[in-house]
């Protein structure tokens, strides 16, 4: 039991984190085998008893039967009761939330104003924030972090491997959704804007317009933009950062990420995607379960808030059974840490999943929340979220039950390297 | 439905008085209940594999292995089969009830009683009960290094609206001690919380001493009274003051602090305090309470811990430790968990225990630290906290091991009346959650307005 002790004691845990923060990143990659008694797969290999995963060079390269599978000479061999693949957090603020919450290390939000789709999920981005290094413990290898709640248009997100002492060594996607923030926590006091619904809907309406008129004028052409003709300089306008994310958002590159809870607000999202043919993803959603039939109309994925957030302001009717009812629903459901703003600065998607599974979802749906469907609706489900050959080598391995209170995470490995093995 | 006084004698005599008998125990109990065949957890032995429970006119009535107990004829038979029965939890530090305490005037407060804002309709009691939360010590927030007298109350007559009998009322709630006094505490902080733009302190020694200021102050209150009483002199005797009548309390023992505190200096600042006053103390939160554990030991001073997700959301709880209940434990440490309702969530206070149990700490330490523990930091270890025979008939009945996520509190006792029933949809959608069960309002809680702004909208 030590381990633990050392695992979670703090004074090492900020210097530990630190450190490994750096140590992992300079891991060669390893040749690795981790063998499990229970390993789910979440592909259509299913759950594997006695089972193994190769992964050769940052990729899997078998996954079998022990029995079955030869394991190289010369591997690092892994062992654990349950494995499953490297978690995903379907959208959290880890890396630009940081610990300790101190003005220098908050960037999940700028408040200068209500609509700036250009700022960057990766310029915010610190991999070295020990809360980084404290979801990563525990088995979580992909976050979607960036932008949080709290303006119509926070800025941009972006999905990292919480791994890499560089946000370019961590991306896997530099711009995953545009964040957008409909109902009260987008609110501004008097007389700035927007102060009401209505008024967030007419302003996120005249951008997108705006962003319509931009692509239609052909002034959104590939970086680098056309030299201005000559003798024509004043009548050209310039690049706009602004307008061109939400261009993208337009063209239906990217996504826009709507946080509405109220059922007026995710039925301002649907209405808002419909009338301008984009893509959205719904976020933290805490009346979904009002709207299920028209959410699976509309054919819109919902990254649900914390199955543990609190029932306070906005969210006072959120259910811990919603993730339960979207998913025996159809509808695409990930699980999310959310943004925290004080005491924990961050909440750990295992524990939200697994609440989830106490509360009407199987296990596998539950560990789906955090593998395979959020993998799905962010777009990177070729390369995380399944034990399968040809994937990164992402995986967590635990000592029992992954959702136990009581079962402990032992290792976890992301693109083949061991990034953390202690006991937690 | 019987009202019944705790104590006859004092009720009979208070009831003269003031006619209206406050603190009434209310019971529909009347015949006994037995829970058969169940997983018991006394918690003040070993765990009973098939064991029986009896509760009769809302004390605990029998308890042990199903041959050892004999059933009364006239009983209810609950078939526990397959459940865990358990003591009541006992949560030694929660905001739920909408509580305010003291305002922003001035950091020393000890006049303001909590529950004079109380609210009892407030939904995070019945969020509580659906946690398996039966006593609670109700403190206002930590943005004062003496924010106000605590309350503690157990969770009764939280139906009595739907059975339309009026209230609750927080006199169904208050816990009277053998004087027939609302029993409670004060509530102290130091560290970052309580500091702030004058009057307020804005260093860590200019806490300490304005706290000593004040009780210096009442120990010379306390020396003038005591001097005037002895020579029976009415002139001498000092004008009534509530704030120093509740310094007074401390400094005699009658009230025990409870005192928020983070970092390692700062619990050892607390000890300074206790040792030159001499007043009871308990410390909360405690997330560095690991770096100072033989310290706190040597004291003799209990701990009641929070367990979060994760370390960080301010300075002082960056260094916060899963392991913290399990050093305090081998160090020799009284430990109680709390859940700081709404920093964590009434429902989920098992984590705690389950947490704790994860980093390190025994099972039956985590148990005890969720119950027995949590009466004794109470003064309430002689009624409640444990399953034996005589003690309130607080009792939770649970689907699966408590430390398991997947067990949910299906029933909650109060004094032999069933306050929480999952099978029951108007119950079960406060443990669920759903349409209607929260709470509109913002919380009052501390401190940093911001940061409770910041929970409930986002904004920093």
């Amino acid at each position: 039991m030590h381990p633990v002790f050392h695992a979670s004691h703090s004074s090492a845990f900020i210097r530990g984190a630190m450190f490994l923060a750096l140590f992992a990143a300079s891991f060669a990659q390893a040749q690795v085998a981790i063998k499990g008694k229970t390993v789910y797969t979440m592909s259509d290999a299913k759950t594997i008893t006695d089972g193994v995963v190769v992964i050769t060079d940052g990729k899997i390269a078998a996954v079998g039967k022990a029995a079955d599978v030869k394991i190289p000479d010369g591997y690092k061999v892994i062992e654990g009761a349950v494995v499953t693949p490297g978690l995903i957090d379907g959208r959290g603020t880890v890396g630009v939330s940081g610990i300790f919450n101190q003005k220098q290390d908050q960037d999940q939000l700028e408040r200068s104003s209500p609509v700036q789709p250009e700022l960057r999920g990766i310029d915010a981005y610190n991999p070295n924030d020990p809360l980084v290094a404290w979801v990563r413990s525990l088995g979580i290898t992909t976050v979607h972090t960036g932008h949080a709640p709290g303006e119509l248009v926070s800025g941009q997100t972006c999905i990292v491997k919480t791994t890499g002492k560089t946000v370019d060594q961590a991306k896997v996607v530099e711009t995953a959704t545009v964040a957008a923030t409909l109902g009260p926590w987008a609110e501004k006091p008097a007389p700035a804007s927007p102060g009401t619904r209505a008024k967030m809907i007419a302003m996120l309406r005249e951008e997108l317009i705006k962003a319509q008129e931009y692509l239609k004028r052909g002034e959104m052409t590939a970086p680098p933009l056309l030299p201005p003709k000559d003798g024509d300089k004043k009548e050209e306008p310039g690049r706009s950062l602004h307008t061109e994310a939400l261009v993208r958002v337009i063209k239906r590159e990217i996504p826009l990420m709507v946080t509405a809870n109220r059922s007026q607000d995710i039925s301002g999202a649907l209405r808002i995607a419909k009338e301008f043919n984009i893509r959205i993803i719904l976020d933290s959603a805490s009346e979904a379960y009002m709207l299920i039939d028209e959410l699976k109309a509309a054919n819109v994925p919902v990254i649900i808030h914390p199955t543990m957030f609190r029932m306070l302001g906005e969210m006072e009717n959120m259910s811990m059974e919603t993730c339960a009812k979207l998913i025996h629903a159809g509808i695409p459901v990930a699980m999310q840490s959310g943004f925290e703003s004080y005491v924990p600065k961050t909440r750990v998607v295992l524990f939200e999943a697994a609440i989830a599974a106490a509360n009407g979802c199987t296990f596998e749906e539950a560990l789906s929340t955090i593998t395979t469907q959020p993998a799905k609706i962010l777009g990177i489900a070729e390369r995380v979220g399944q034990l399968k050959v040809g994937m990164d080598g992402d995986v967590a391995i635990f000592d029992g039950d992954p959702f136990e209170y009581t079962s402990h995470c032992i290792g976890v490995v992301i693109d083949g390297a061991v990034v953390s093995d202690a006991v937690k | 439905m019987t009202c019944k006084p705790i104590h006859a004698v004092m009720a009979i005599f208070v009831a003269t008085l003031f006619v209206v008998v406050p603190g009434a125990i209310c019971t529909a109990q009347t015949k006994p209940i037995a829970f058969t065949n169940a997983h018991v957890i006394t918690i003040a032995g070993e765990e009973i594999d098939k064991g029986t429970v009896v509760i009769k006119d809302g004390k605990i009535a029998a308890v042990g292995k199903a041959d050892a107990v004999k059933i009364p004829a006239d009983a209810q038979t609950i078939d526990a089969a397959g459940k865990f029965i358990m003591p009541g939890l006992v949560d030694t530090h929660s905001h739920v009830g909408g509580v305010a305490g003291a305002d922003g005037s001035s950091p020393i407060q000890p006049s303001i009683r909590v529950y004079d804002s109380l609210n009892p309709f407030d939904q995070g009691f019945r969020r509580a009960v659906a946690g398996g939360l039966t006593t609670l010590n109700i403190m206002p927030g930590s943005g004062h290094l003496m924010s106000g007298q605590t309350v503690y109350v157990k969770m009764r007559g939280l139906k009595k609206a739907q059975d339309g009998k009026g209230g609750p009322t927080i006199d169904d709630l208050f816990i009277l001690d053998d004087n027939g006094k609302q029993m409670g505490g004060m509530k102290m902080a130091n560290g970052t919380n309580s500091m702030g733009n004058a009057p307020f302190p804005g260093t860590r020694a200019k806490s300490a001493a304005l706290v000593r200021e004040q009780f210096v102050k009442a120990q010379e209150y306390r020396a003038k009274h005591d001097a005037a009483a002895l020579k029976g002199d009415p002139d001498k005797m000092p004008p009534r003051d509530l704030a120093m009548e509740a310094l007074v309390e401390i400094l005699d023992g009658k009230r025990v602090v409870h005192h928020h505190t983070h970092r390692a200096d700062d619990i050892m600042t607390v000890l300074r305090l206790q040792k030159e006053f001499g007043f009871r103390v308990v410390l909360h939160h405690v997330s560095e309470a690991w770096k100072v554990a033989p310290q706190i030991a040597q004291a003799g001073v209990p701990c009641s811990v929070i367990v979060v997700d994760s370390p960080g959301g301010k300075l002082e709880a960056a260094e916060m430790s899963w392991a913290t209940g399990a050093v305090l434990e081998k160090a020799g440490v009284h430990v109680a968990f709390h859940t700081d309702d709404w920093i964590t969530d009434s429902r989920l206070f098992l984590r705690s225990a389950a947490l704790a149990v994860r980093a390190g700490m025994t099972r039956a330490g985590a148990l005890r630290a969720m119950t027995i523990e949590g009466a004794k930091i109470l003064d309430l270890d002689k009624r409640i906290g444990s399953l034996e025979v005589g003690k309130d008939a607080d009792v939770i009945m649970l689907s699966a091991d408590p430390l398991s996520v997947y067990a949910h509190v299906e029933q909650t006792w109060v004094d032999g009346n069933k306050v929480f029933d999952r099978s029951k949809a108007e119950d079960r959608l406060y443990a669920t959650g759903g349409y209607g069960a929260g709470s509109a309002v913002k919380p009052y809680m501390c401190c940093a307005e911001h940061a409770v702004q910041a929970a409930s909208t986002f904004g920093q």
